[in-house]
């Protein structure tokens, strides 16, 4: 492969210091982006969308718990390829981007579950049910926990990416059983997916388009959050490498 | 300027506050961490750099 090529491909990101020069001249649009999204989309649906002739003005909760419930299972999805990619090739910084995603998926985890629980207090009379979508939810949520913990558990790093990664495979069970359930089980309270391929599934018009818009500023939001988190931890693993040399040659 | 959300207005503004919170707070601590972590490095390098 010629020098040209290695510069251009995407593996070249696996290098921490092409990674962090990239990002950096990237993250002030993407934060730019991510608030004109969110500002806008979150505006449009509050202010300037009617009310639901079903549930009234608590559809307006569709444009916080529908994204975050997206970036919640595809979070854990990204973590999965990162794994995937670390566990192949041992490329640092894709581990490092699977542990910074982490925290990230488990705060919109958690928007999705406190939303859906605000929401279906009126709609369903009460705040938690059984259901197999917000049970595979809050276990998804758990899986989030205890990812984050085995990192902090461990003090070798790669051993910690190696059985972090393994438990982000086992998990993604749950990402996928948190996208299908309401289609495995035919039961529960939850509703069908907002959105789908479908046209004729999808929510009406008047709130898809704000909804689209909501979603894309969470997308965003996600990536902007990933790609700094990542540099962060990039640091922090180049600080204990310095540290160790410190001590060595003490 | 505020819509009428009528009885359900707690419901919808509870979940916007929450929702906002969370999201400030995860933006508001990923900058406070990423920041005291580079000045950190920044330090380190330039002791080890002065130490020789």
């Amino acid at each position: 492969m010629s020098q040209i090529e290695k510069n251009s491909s995407l593996w070249s990101y696996a290098n921490p210091r092409k990674f962090l020069a990239t990002t950096e001249r990237l993250m002030p649009f993407l934060w730019a982006a991510a608030l004109i999204c969110l500002v806008t989309g979150l505006v449009w649906g509050f202010f300037f969308t009617p009310d639901d002739y079903k549930q009234g003005s608590t559809v307006k909760i569709i444009y916080l718990h529908v994204p975050a419930a997206l970036m919640a299972i595809n979070a854990w999805l990204m973590m999965l390829v990162a794994s995937l990619i670390w566990l192949v090739r041992r490329h640092h910084v894709s581990a490092l981007a699977a542990r910074a995603a982490a925290p990230v998926g488990a705060i919109m985890t958690v928007i999705a579950l406190v939303t859906g629980a605000i929401w279906g207090q009126p709609m369903w009379g009460t705040w938690w049910a059984w259901d197999p979508r917000l049970t595979s939810f809050l276990i998804l949520f758990l899986f989030y926990l205890g990812y984050m913990a085995l990192w902090e558990a461990i003090e070798d790093p790669d051993t910690a990416a190696d059985l972090t990664g393994v438990l982000c495979l086992v998990g993604s069970v749950f990402a996928v059983l948190s996208r299908y359930a309401v289609n495995f089980w035919n039961q529960g309270l939850h509703q069908g997916a907002s959105l789908s391929m479908d046209a004729e599934e999808n929510v009406a018009d008047v709130f898809y388009i704000p909804l689209l818009v909501c979603i894309a500023g969470f997308i965003v939001l996600f990536i902007a959050l990933v790609f700094y988190r990542t540099g962060t931890e990039i640091r922090a693993r180049r600080i204990k490498a310095l540290q160790a040399r410190e001590r060595a040659g003490a | 300027m505020m819509p009428d959300l009528g009885k359900y207005a707690d419901t919808v503004l509870s979940a916007y506050a929450a929702s906002i919170v969370l999201l400030l707070v995860l933006v508001g601590f990923s900058l406070w961490r990423g920041r005291r972590v580079r000045a950190e490095m920044e330090a380190l390098e330039a002791r080890m750099r002065r130490d020789g």
